[in-house]
């Protein structure tokens, strides 16, 4: 394995690709009792259509998440979660628009738990039955989604944004999407995005990275054929398909995100860049230390639970910025003032210094995550950049770089305002 | 890691716990007073004024761009409950000084700046400034109606309202919402006055710096706190015994698609002298891990819910069963959510149960070490209970636990409230949008 010292952050990164093409990352961290290891796959939500061997195949909603609940049965009978937890692993999975994760952290027998984490992941098995049983949990699921306002003022937002690419829709499906999966179309997806080329494998802990190494080509098998390109249909274009959204629910103060596209760099340097360009732009135009943010939060316009953040998966980048207020259209309007302040005046170089300086310890306090680290690391692989390679590069970013990014990116009718608010008494 | 402790003030206690292994450092400061509904409000409110600004950085922005100059620190409000015991304060982080260009330690300019919130907060003739006691008064009311946003959440506190409904438990960290609109900023000043001389103060500190150099540079920066007759008389009333014979019943409804059905037990006369390490296990496995009864039987096995799993708020001597459910489902979960408690009672629990429990437990406890923010949490506990042991040592405890030890905790508990959070009627869904 090749390794890496990062003496500014303190860490070092073996690395390697095994023949069947799996990308394996390991940080070895002496002192820590925790372990942890994520396997994860190129292949989310987003997912849906894509070319098989000449032909087009379209998948349900949903199918993506429906995999990750079932992937733990095992044909014996078995269920790895229940295995992993007997074994005092702590074993979870998620799935995103962009990317299924497996994941585990322990203390003890990490080396048997890993061995578990890769077999069961590569080990395709489901029943009709299992597959019936399943559409009632996951209905559930779904339904609890129903409720919950963040999930609603979130895909409302990314409907107004996005005309078709499958981002807008709901990781999980809906009840009537995941009613068309079966057993067939499990084992299908499975076999296209599940193959070694198409995953990562992450570890951080007390471990040798050797030994990882070894288990891996021990429990993977061979490459398989090449992995399937997902069609996402064309280009969408950058302006939102409307502009304004309200809806009504149980929800005390109105929730609010304001989003907006940008054509995503799709891979190496540029994409990392771009990530780390977006963050640093946001920070300075709306973060804690933003006049903007310090105005509306003494008006009584926004509060504590103000945020944003800069979604990139499955080829999209969207900006979200958001959290609750009594006056969102204001927040809106106060934006958009904002942006067009820095395409007239630029942005002060003492706010673009003070925010890059401050970007030290966030990510410090990044790097103590190890989940969070090694997540980091799996999409790096996937869009190939390595994660830790971001403090230089974020300091060769320039002023100018920033300013256009906000003036180009947050033009006001580049803008939607996704708004859940109380239903009236 | 080492850890001690010691006064450096009349009733300001620090913990200490070095460690090479974090990138960053982190401080908490902690005002320990009674949960009491009269006073929790202003409690809560207090640490969010103060954190609006100092006498040298008045507002938030400047207070802001403090914190990025030192590197990004940051410094926050923290307000918790432990037990009845109301915890108000700051926690903060700041990078290690080997990460930084010039390498000079952060620690006295992050413990000053934590420490000038507390003391040093924006006055005007003496008192906090109306205007950052009204914004913040409206914010914390804010938070406390939006509680309902999160259903799982909201019906867990509704059902500690309803059981605790005579005891202090039933106030919630952030108080009550008709409290909270009586505070105006000659009351808060005076509040906050009192607690600054009466409350025992908690420091923590967890990184590369000894113990001196940290107590210095708190010693320091507190140096001018006045203290007064500090009230040591802080601690929680434990109930051991359900409130009625049968379970009291609470219903509620909203417009929601799924229910919340919650149920309260009281840990019963194990409580008298608890042992944390059993009550950790037998939590683990009725309820807690994915390998609990309640996981493996109400939702594998049975598909009854969506979500079943128990949470012990030890200090109060509480367990809580949170569940989603479809509405029709109710009594099917209710009554094996029962069967699975009076299954432990019996004695009915595997090897393989009672061994991954453990195993799960004793992995939580030891992986604890490897985040400060939840060393934080655990000390502060500890401290609390007047314990002095670490997660390491309490993980140990846990290897001894024996299968008797949790069936004695599972004949003790008693089910005191079943609280249902369900949809609204036909008729009422259609009154309900134009």
């Amino acid at each position: 394995m090749e390794s890496r010292d990062y003496p500014n952050i303190g860490e070092k990164l073996y690395s390697t690709v095994l023949e069947n093409g799996l990308r394996l990352n390991v940080v070895p961290k002496a002192g820590f009792s925790t372990c942890y290891a994520v396997f994860a796959t190129n292949y989310g939500g987003a997912h849906r259509r894509f070319q098989l061997e000449g032909e087009t195949i379209d998948t349900p909603a949903g199918v993506a998440h429906f995999l990750e609940h079932k992937m733990f049965d095992l044909p014996n009978g078995d269920n790895a979660l229940n295995i992993l937890s007997a074994n005092g692993a702590d074993p979870n999975a998620f799935t995103s628009s962009g990317v299924t994760c497996y994941y585990f952290q322990c203390t003890e027998g990490f080396e048997e738990n890993l061995r578990m984490l890769l077999h069961f992941v590569s080990t395709p098995y489901f029943t009709a039955e299992t597959v019936e049983k399943e559409q009632g949990i996951i209905a559930q699921e779904i339904m609890m989604g129903e409720d919950s306002p963040d999930s609603a003022v979130y895909y409302n937002l990314m409907e107004m944004l996005y005309a078709h690419h499958p981002v807008r829709d709901k990781v999980a499906g809906t009840v009537e999407s995941i009613s068309q999966i079966t057993h067939e179309t499990l084992y299908a997806c499975h076999k296209a995005f599940y193959a070694p080329s198409n995953m990562a494998l992450c570890v951080e802990g007390d471990v040798d990275p050797a030994l990882i190494e070894r288990i891996a080509r021990e429990e993977l098998g061979e490459a398989r054929a090449p992995v399937p390109e997902a069609d996402f249909g064309e280009e969408e274009s950058l302006l939102p398909l409307q502009s304004l959204r309200r809806e009504n629910m149980e929800v005390a103060a109105p929730l609010f995100l304001i989003g907006a596209k940008l054509r995503a760099e799709q891979s190496g340097e540029a994409a990392m860049r771009q990530r780390l360009l977006a963050r640093l732009s946001l920070r300075i135009l709306c973060g804690a230390s933003s006049d903007f943010y310090s105005r509306l939060y003494a008006q009584g316009v926004l509060n504590r639970n103000f945020d944003y953040d800069i979604d990139f998966s499955a080829g999209t980048g969207t900006i979200i910025i958001g959290g609750e207020s009594q006056e969102p259209e204001q927040v809106l309007r106060e934006l958009t003032l904002e942006v067009e302040k820095v395409r007239s005046e630029g942005l002060p170089e003492a706010d673009f210094q003070q925010a890059k300086r401050a970007t030290l310890g966030s990510t410090l306090r990044a790097l103590e995550d190890f989940e969070n680290v090694c997540v980091s690391l799996a999409i790096g692989l996937f869009d190939g950049y390595c994660a830790f390679d971001s403090m230089p590069v974020l300091q060769s970013i320039s002023r100018k770089e920033c300013e256009d990014f906000i003036t180009e990116n947050l033009a006001a009718e580049r803008l939607a305002l996704s708004i859940i608010q109380a239903k009236a008494v | 890691m080492e850890y001690s402790r010691t006064e450096l003030l009349p009733g300001v206690f620090l913990s200490h716990l070095r460690s090479d292994k974090f990138k960053t450092a982190c401080m908490s400061l902690t005002l320990l007073t009674q949960l009491r509904r009269e006073s929790a409000a202003m409690n809560a409110l207090i640490p969010y004024v103060l954190r609006r600004g100092t006498t040298r950085y008045g507002d938030m922005e400047a207070l802001s761009r403090r914190m990025d100059e030192l590197y990004g620190t940051a410094i926050e409000p923290v307000v918790r409950r432990v037990g009845e015991i109301q915890c108000i304060g700051f926690y903060g982080s700041f990078p290690e000084e080997a990460y930084l260009p010039g390498g000079e330690s952060l620690l006295p300019s992050a413990v000053g700046l934590m420490a000038d919130m507390l003391l040093s907060p924006k006055t005007r003739g003496g008192l906090l400034l109306p205007q950052y006691v009204d914004s913040e008064k409206e914010k914390l009311l804010e938070r406390i109606r939006s509680r309902i946003n999160d259903k799982r959440s909201y019906s867990l506190s509704r059902c500690i309202e309803e059981m605790c409904c005579f005891e202090d438990f039933a106030v919630s960290r952030l108080g009550g919402e008709e409290e909270a609109e009586n505070i105006n900023y000659k009351k808060l000043t005076r509040h906050y006055r009192e607690l600054l001389q009466t409350c025992p103060v908690e420091l923590f500190y967890c990184g590369k710096a000894g113990m001196k150099q940290v107590a210095a540079a708190f010693r320091e920066a507190l140096a001018s706190m006045p203290r007064g007759e500090i009230d040591y008389d802080l601690g929680t009333d434990i109930r051991m015994n359900a409130v009625e014979a049968q379970p009291r019943y609470v219903e509620e409804q909203m417009d929601v698609s799924q229910g919340k059905l919650v149920m309260g037990f009281r840990l019963g006369e194990c409580m008298e002298e608890p042992d944390v390490a059993a009550i950790h296990v037998f939590n683990s496995v009725y309820g807690s891990g994915s390998t609990s009864k309640l996981f493996m039987n109400v939702r594998e096995k049975l598909s009854l819910c969506y979500y079943a799993s128990s949470i012990a708020y030890i200090h109060k001597g509480l367990l809580l069963v949170a569940s989603g459910i479809e509405f029709d489902k109710f009594e099917a979960a209710r009554d094996e959510i029962f069967a699975q408690l009076e299954a432990m009672k019996q004695g009915q629990i595997t090897d393989e149960e009672f061994t991954a429990a453990k195993r799960c437990v004793a992995s939580d406890l030891r992986s604890l070490t490897d985040s400060q923010g939840e060393l934080e949490g655990f000390y502060l506990a500890q401290v609390l209970d007047g314990l002095d042991y670490g997660p390491m040592e309490l993980a140990e405890l846990v290897e001894d636990v024996t299968k008797e030890d949790i069936i004695r905790i599972a004949q003790s508990v008693e089910c005191d409230m079943i609280y249902f959070l369900r949809g609204l009627d036909e008729e009422e869904m259609d009154d309900g949008e134009p």
